[in-house]
């Protein structure tokens, strides 16, 4: 008997029992739907941060307070204890490291606006003259901070796409007053839309001196020092004279990374994260396997007679095998397409809030374990079915 | 005695007819938790080409375990089963499969086809297992549809046919492979009589035709339809004679159809 015979047998069989096929089917349905959808998130975010850290150009260095280098028991990543650095701690890298590498000192956090009676709550992300430089960004009107801006802490601000929409529809806000956390600024530019990303939209954002910005937030604190190389072959040498410059003062607790150490970080943890994602599906899916299983055995023990009936006119042990592990992959993989077909269709309604990518080996993953988890949960009773005594199954009631 | 049966069953004469089937000594044993059930005692059996023969015995007599192990559904505890030449009871499962499907045709008592499949379709099954696909096995389905009467009941569900029409149905799917035997189990039981006299017709027909049949019944004028009665009793073949007046199904057609009708 060939493969087409069992197959013609065994969508018969499906066929008779309608509601039970699809209702097993929706086990390996769900599962592999939650896998396409978890691992499409995964990698979606995954891929949006790769493209924000890598848009921010390839000769970066961070520099964080705290040891995140070590690992565990290496000090501890950025403890309480740990000392922050401070704007003297950036100045001092920028004289020692030369003009020629811009450094900045960041700082983020949230605020108030108000403009008129229009209010929203957004982020600021400050820094020194530098940068614009090193971060980058076009302005659609206006201009960037000074150098002098910086150091007399003036009250100004660059708006983000999001923010200039929502506070100043249709009119140019350069040179408009705004209240920010009550306090009263003068916008001096505006910057084009850059997309959303997973710590939500970066458009919501406003730039300014990270002096002013500090007595906002009440702290003397640099969140992070920002160094970008001259040129990119500098990356490796330029890390090992900061930490040169910053050991004195911190000793080991502080933290170096170049943008692509960066990058291998993030993409470490999200990486992980993505298969924990996948993993956790998984088990649904695993759930679904057992399910088919469990219909195959009451199939098998339901049609003991028929099985009877087919060694009587001469079914062989492999032919009997083969109709049933046929009908349990039939049942999975016939699941497995629906639930990619759900899947897919699911990341991309869910691409309006979330970043989500379908991908190939994920469609590929999908399917060939939901086949897999047919043969598997399906050998067994088809073995059973396939041992069966011809006299015993022919007398059974 | 039992030396003289036993004699009179190995030595009965084919003539110049060859030996289909034949079982030597063959003993089944049953092992019901402490006892020991022995249904069959060394049974010496011969079935020639082309006879029609007839397994009596009441319920419990081992013809039924019989029938099972000449028709390779089941394996003697002792003694050999020789189909066609061919020593056949150490055989692989899938060996016996491959026996039963080219050389052994089954009818049952309770049919057997196969729910929510077309007549043509349980006929062509056991085709299906000996690998002739498409259009040949179609077209040998329905001749042997034809030949029972039922070439116009091909696409019916066996829920859509009479008792007597699932018999022929059972009976085109014992002979669409071209058996050399054809075993019957108490092929009349689940009918009425003149659907049973329809069924045993058509299994003198194709006996007519030199296919070998073998009825296995507790009845006495079924049994009477083939040319040689084998009684079993307690396990044992206790005669084996010559049907003297054998009957012919087709000329008590008419005699049945009037008792029937009048009863009714």
């Amino acid at each position: 008997m060939n493969l087409l015979e069992s197959m013609r047998i065994a969508l018969r069989a499906l066929n008779a029992n309608k509601v039970r096929s699809a209702l097993t089917m929706l086990g390996v349905i769900i599962g592999v739907a939650a896998v396409i959808l978890l691992v499409a998130i995964g990698t979606g975010v995954q891929d949006e941060i790769t493209g924000s850290i890598e848009g921010l150009g390839s000769n970066l260095i961070f520099v964080f307070a705290g040891n995140f280098e070590e690992g565990p028991g290496g000090g501890g990543p950025g403890g309480i204890s740990t000392r922050q650095f401070t704007i003297e701690d950036a100045d001092l890298l920028q004289r020692r490291l030369g003009p020629e590498h811009a450094v900045v000192p960041v700082i983020q956090g949230p605020l108030s606006l108000r403009v008129g009676n229009r209010t929203m709550r957004t982020t600021v992300a400050a820094g020194n003259e530098n940068a614009g430089e090193v971060f980058g960004g076009d302005y659609l009107g206006g201009r960037g901070y000074r150098r002098s801006e910086v150091s007399a802490s003036a009250r100004v601000i660059v708006l983000g796409a999001t923010v200039r929409d929502r506070l100043f529809p249709n009119t140019d806000p350069v040179g408009e007053a705004i209240s920010v956390n009550g306090q009263r600024f003068t916008v001096i530019g505006h910057v084009a839309a850059q997309g959303g990303s997973l710590t939500g939209d970066q458009d919501n954002q406003v730039y300014m001196p990270i002096t002013v910005a500090q007595r906002l937030i009440g702290t003397t604190d640099v969140g992070l020092i920002a160094v970008k190389a001259a040129d990119a072959e500098d990356v490796e040498s330029l890390q090992r004279r900061i930490r040169q410059v910053l050991r004195p003062r911190f000793g080991d607790e502080f933290s170096v990374f170049s943008q692509d150490q960066t990058l291998g970080i993030f993409q470490q943890i999200l990486g992980t994260l993505t298969f924990m994602l996948a993993g956790i599906a998984g088990i649904s899916l695993l759930v679904g396997g057992i399910g088919i299983m469990n219909i195959m055995l009451v199939s098998v023990s339901e049609r003991t007679r028929e099985i009877g009936i087919r060694k009587a006119v001469g079914a062989r042990t492999y032919d009997i095998m083969s109709q049933f592990v046929i009908e349990a992959v039939t049942l999975s993989v016939a699941g497995g397409v629906v639930g990619i077909a759900i899947g897919a269709l699911g990341a991309r309604v869910l691409t309006q809030w979330v970043p989500t990518e379908v991908t190939a080996w994920a469609v590929a993953l999908a399917f060939t374990f939901s086949a897999g988890v047919g043969i598997f949960f399906g050998v067994y009773p088809a073995y059973k079915a396939s041992r069966l005594d011809p006299i015993e199954a022919l007398r059974y009631e | 005695m039992e030396d003289l049966v036993r004699a009179g069953a190995t030595n009965e004469p084919c003539d110049d007819a060859r030996v289909v089937l034949e079982a030597r000594g063959v003993s089944k044993t049953y092992h019901l938790g402490e006892v020991d059930v022995h249904a069959l005692r060394g049974v010496d059996l011969s079935i020639c080409d082309g006879r029609m023969l007839s397994l009596m015995g009441p319920s419990g007599s081992g013809k039924s375990t019989l029938m099972h192990i000449i028709g390779l559904l089941d394996r003697p505890s002792e003694g050999s089963v020789i189909v066609e030449g061919e020593e056949v009871s150490r055989m692989a499962p899938n060996e016996l499969a491959a026996v039963r499907n080219r050389r052994i045709g089954f009818v049952f008592q309770s049919f057997n086809l196969l729910a929510r499949t077309s007549a043509l379709a349980n006929v062509e099954l056991p085709l299906v297992y000996a690998g002739v696909s498409g259009n040949e096995r179609s077209r040998r389905a329905r001749e042997a549809l034809e030949r029972v009467g039922l070439g116009d009941r091909m696409g019916h569900l066996p829920n859509q046919l009479s008792g007597g029409q699932q018999q022929r149905v059972a009976i085109a799917r014992a002979l669409v492979t071209e058996p050399s035997i054809v075993l019957a189990d108490e092929p009349t039981g689940n009918l009425d009589s003149v659907s049973g006299v329809d069924v045993m017709t058509i299994l003198q027909e194709l006996n007519a035709h030199g296919i070998t049949v073998v009825l296995v019944t507790h009845d006495d004028t079924v049994a009477r339809h083939a040319e040689r009665i084998v009684r079993l009793r307690d396990g044992m073949v206790v005669s084996d004679e010559a049907v003297a007046d054998r009957i012919r199904a087709s000329e008590r057609r008419d005699a049945v159809v009037e008792e029937a009708g009048g009863e009714g």
